[in-house]
């Protein structure tokens, strides 16, 4: 049971790796799209994609906090008085790029776009980075079973950075990916190609980041390398090649095959995080057991996770294809 | 013996849960108001109110983001400041939390469809979508309710050495202070929501005298929030006596009663101190009347709270002036929606009295604080307890850190975004008044492509 419940959780993980990581690497690319001429074109093509989905899709960051804290309280708890720093940055992260990002799309005066943009891609970038320190610092077992754990050390550690990094660059990946698949769409050739060059770029530098990464966690988390190469091995074979098929397909094959693509080797990733550390839900000290709630906890929670299904698959799907069929266009 | 992060944490809780809850109402009722305008303008095919539903869903979709990330926080907050309550007790207090997560999820899909989707879902069908907003509302905020008073009247739990080793969910969620709660807080939402867009719109009245536009803007919004004040009232006065009868501790410090007794007085106003209520008009007989409707009802004192356990002299004087504020707003309003209601009987219409702007544009004020006042008294007069019974504030909170510092981040962040929201309204209701309503701001007409264009600007 506990077990399923940890599952649950990491689906919500997986969902908001992949839905919100691709809405932070739009902000990525905000960020580095140039000055306000330059950029307006691609910016413009982000806050139309964006719009409508973007308070979805950050649901599921609601959604693995509350599965966490009820499922698995003492974890939570332990999580929360460790990472403080991180996890208070990213929560306000969250505050600004979210009103920033909805505050820029109805503003007309240049100046003040500029001020809610710039708090918007700033903080896409940050967030996504603290949440990745937080992975790593998790994964590499720095929170301790009982909480109070090294508040600098647990997230400012060659493991964390690593995590921090790699999800900025995951983020980049996807959205470019995501936004040039939307160009093509459009029809719009010269945005397409700006987006694909970036693509490929960022494909390029996240690779290269994680085979560097293994360095790192042979000094730093052995344990944990030794998890994702041995059990979580498949996961990141199925990651690379996604990686590489989602460029291949980008240029041939329907943008939606490259979406699809995109997803899985986000996905993979952070699909062989959690492989390797199972049975454990912190480093390899807390055992998912360990740490659940009773079990009519557990068994309300998949009564919700099932009613989630029933209910906010269908109109999420509702409203992606609305999206893509361009009915939810933002203007 | 009192932890350095007690004071920070409670600050800082206060201040964002005050924060957030302004925007509930938005979400909760001023999106039913949206959808008034709509099925109006559907079935009577009047231009105006199809206008006023756009540019309502636009002022929803503002808001709903500010309120979902400011919800967000709240989230991170009970693990950053309250880790002692959600590792203890979280298997119990954290199960109306996923129902919440459901419905919030189920609300921001439909916000964005209902949003986006005008000129593109034809007519009825567009309406259709913001049905779920609505329903979606009512029960998150029952859900997050369920949670707030589970802290009031903790149950279905079973506790083994202080852990929590049995959890009955439907006792969780449906506990003692459940009902009268949320139902309390739900006819809140729609006074609030109410109240204030009328209060805008009433503002506009001063200005632009007879504008068809600004009156519907008034009338929709000022005949909802007079229908549910006198009902609103009414359960005040019930969700009184249930405090009364289940939480005497609580009752006694919103009467701040110093000592048990019968014929206990309903003071007014005044201050507690050392077992004395300064200052204050007493009604004789009052509080216990109004609590068991005889004058030798007998009221629990506060002197009857285990010292240990007692509130401070500051937090009795708190929460007794908050209840006093909360009901005064509420009859102010009770008397704004009985003079609106009149007028409304007499002439199909609002008052027509130079005064009764400047009355609606207080009565929106005032309902924001009654509603920031009932909280007060809620919370502060749950205090020292964090869960009634079980779990002390103190214990609460966490030891990690320096609060202050997120406390005064959280501060400047929320001060940057009160006044960018505001801004942005005021730029919305600019740019409205400037275009009049030209064809392109009319529901289902041609896409309005140049409306677009200036966003992007
Ligand atoms: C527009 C807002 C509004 C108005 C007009 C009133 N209230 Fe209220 N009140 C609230 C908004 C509110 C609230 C939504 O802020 C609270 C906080 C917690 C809750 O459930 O509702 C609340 C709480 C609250 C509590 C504490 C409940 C608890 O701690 O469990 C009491 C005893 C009352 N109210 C009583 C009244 C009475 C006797 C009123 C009659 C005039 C009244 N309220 C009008
Ligand atoms: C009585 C108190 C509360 C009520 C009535 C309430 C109600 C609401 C409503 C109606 C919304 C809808 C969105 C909006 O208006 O912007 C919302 C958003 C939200 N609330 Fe609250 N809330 C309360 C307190 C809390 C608390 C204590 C928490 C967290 C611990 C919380 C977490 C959230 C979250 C995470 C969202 C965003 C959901 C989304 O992303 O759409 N709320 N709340
Ligand atoms: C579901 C809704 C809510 C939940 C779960 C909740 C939870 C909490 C928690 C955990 C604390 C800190 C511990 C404590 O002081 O007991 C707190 C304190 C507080 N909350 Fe709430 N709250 C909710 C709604 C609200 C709302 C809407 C307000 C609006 C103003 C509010 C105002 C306060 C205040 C003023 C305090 C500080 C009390 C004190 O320490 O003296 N709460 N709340």
């Amino acid at each position: 049971m506990s077990t399923f419940a940890a599952v649950v959780l990491f689906a919500g993980v997986l969902a908001y790796a992949v839905l919100g990581g691709a809405d932070y690497g739009a902000g990525f690319w905000d960020l580095t799209a140039g000055g306000a001429e330059r950029g307006r074109r691609p910016r413009h093509l982000i806050d139309a994609v964006l719009a409508p989905v973007w308070e979805a899709n950050h649901v599921w960051l609601i959604f693995c906090l509350v599965m966490l804290w009820s499922a698995f309280p003492p974890a939570f708890a332990a999580i929360m008085t460790t990472l403080y720093i991180p996890l208070g940055v990213a929560g306000l992260g969250v505050v600004l790029r979210g009103s920033g990002f909805a505050f820029r799309k109805v503003l007309v005066v240049t100046d003040h776009q500029r001020a809610a943009g710039a708090a918007f891609a700033a903080s896409s970038v940050i967030t996504p980075f603290c949440f990745g320190t937080v992975a790593g610092g998790i994964a590499s077992g720095r929170v301790p079973s009982t909480g109070g754990g090294d508040p600098v050390g647990s997230w400012l550690n060659p493991t964390s950075v690593l995590g921090g990094v790699l999800a900025v660059l995951v983020c980049a990946f996807l959205a470019a990916v995501f936004l040039t698949a939307e160009a093509r769409r459009r029809h719009d050739e010269s945005l397409r190609r700006w987006y694909a060059r970036r693509s490929r770029l960022a494909a390029l530098v996240t690779g290269a980041v994680a085979l560097a990464g293994i360095a790192v966690l042979h000094a730093d988390a052995p344990r944990l390398l030794h998890g994702l190469l041995t059990r979580g091995l498949p996961l990141l074979i199925v990651s690379a090649l996604c990686g590489l098929g989602s460029l291949t397909l980008l240029r041939h094959a329907s943008p939606r095959a490259a979406q699809a693509a995109a997803i899985g080797a986000a996905g993979a990733v952070v699909a062989g995080w959690g492989v390797a550390q199972y049975p454990y839900l912190l480093g390899d000290h807390l055992r998912i057991a360990e740490a659940a709630a009773p079990t009519p906890t557990l068994g309300a929670l998949t009564v919700v996770a099932a009613a989630a299904l029933l209910l906010v698959v269908p109109s999420i799907a509702l409203l992606f294809v609305l999206h893509q069929s361009g009915r939810l266009d933002s203007h | 013996m009192e932890p350095s992060q007690l004071l920070p944490a409670r600050e800082q809780m206060a201040f964002t849960l005050g924060f957030h809850i302004i925007l509930v109402p938005f979400g909760l009722a001023f999106t039913f108001l949206m959808l008034v305008a709509e099925w109006r303008g559907l079935r009577r095919g009047d231009r105006d109110a199809l206008v006023l539903a756009r540019r309502w869903s636009q002022v929803a979709a503002v808001l709903f983001a500010v309120g979902a990330v400011s919800g967000t926080v709240l989230s991170f907050e009970l693990g950053l400041l309250w880790p002692g309550l959600m590792g203890r007790y979280g298997a119990a207090f954290g199960i109306p939390f996923a129902v919440e997560g459901l419905f919030f999820f189920l609300e921001a899909i439909f916000v964005a469809v209902y949003v986006y989707g005008w000129d593109r879902l034809p007519g009825w069908r567009h309406f259709w979508t913001g049905v779920p907003v609505v329903l979606a509302g009512i029960g998150g905020t029952l859900s997050v309710v369920a949670a707030n008073a589970w802290m009031n009247q903790p149950g279905g739990f079973t506790l083994r050495d202080g852990r929590v080793v049995g959890v009955r969910p439907l006792e969780v969620f449906f506990n003692g202070a459940f009902w009268y709660e949320s139902v309390h807080m739900l006819l809140a939402g729609y006074m609030v929501a109410g109240f204030l867009t009328a209060a805008v719109y009433a503002r506009g009245l001063r200005r632009a005298g007879n504008d068809r536009m600004v009156r519907l803007g008034l009338m929709i919004p000022l005949t909802m929030a007079a229908i549910v004040t006198p009902v609103q009232i009414f359960v005040g006065d019930v969700v009184a006596r249930e405090v009364f009868h289940r939480e005497p501790a609580k009752f006694a410090t919103i009467e701040a009663v110093p000592t048990t007794g019968t014929h206990v007085p309903e003071v007014l106003g005044g201050v507690y101190s050392r077992g004395r209520v300064l200052g204050g008009i007493p009604v004789p007989n009052g509080a216990s009347l109004l609590s068991g409707f005889r004058a030798d009802t007998r009221i629990q004192g506060i002197d009857a709270i285990p010292e240990e356990v007692r509130p401070t002299d500051r937090e009795v004087t708190i929460v007794h002036l908050a209840f006093d504020v909360m009901v005064g707003a509420g009859m102010y309003l009770l008397a704004l929606s009985a003079w609106f209601g009149l007028a409304w009987w007499r002439d199909r219409g609002p008052p027509g009295s130079r005064w009764f702007p400047l009355a609606a544009i207080v009565g929106g004020v005032l309902a924001v604080v009654a509603l920031e006042a009932g909280w007060v008294v809620t919370e502060v007069g749950r205090q020292p307890w964090t869960v009634v019974g079980h779990l002390l504030t103190r214990d609460a909170v966490t030891r990690s850190g320096n609060v202050w510092f997120f406390f005064a981040a959280t501060l400047v962040l929320y001060a940057a975004v009160a006044f960018a929201t505001v801004h942005v309204l005021r730029v919305l209701r600019r740019r409205w008044r400037d275009s009049g309503v030209d064809p392109s701001d009319v529901p289902y007409g041609p896409a309005r492509a140049d409306e677009s264009a200036v966003g992007e600007g």
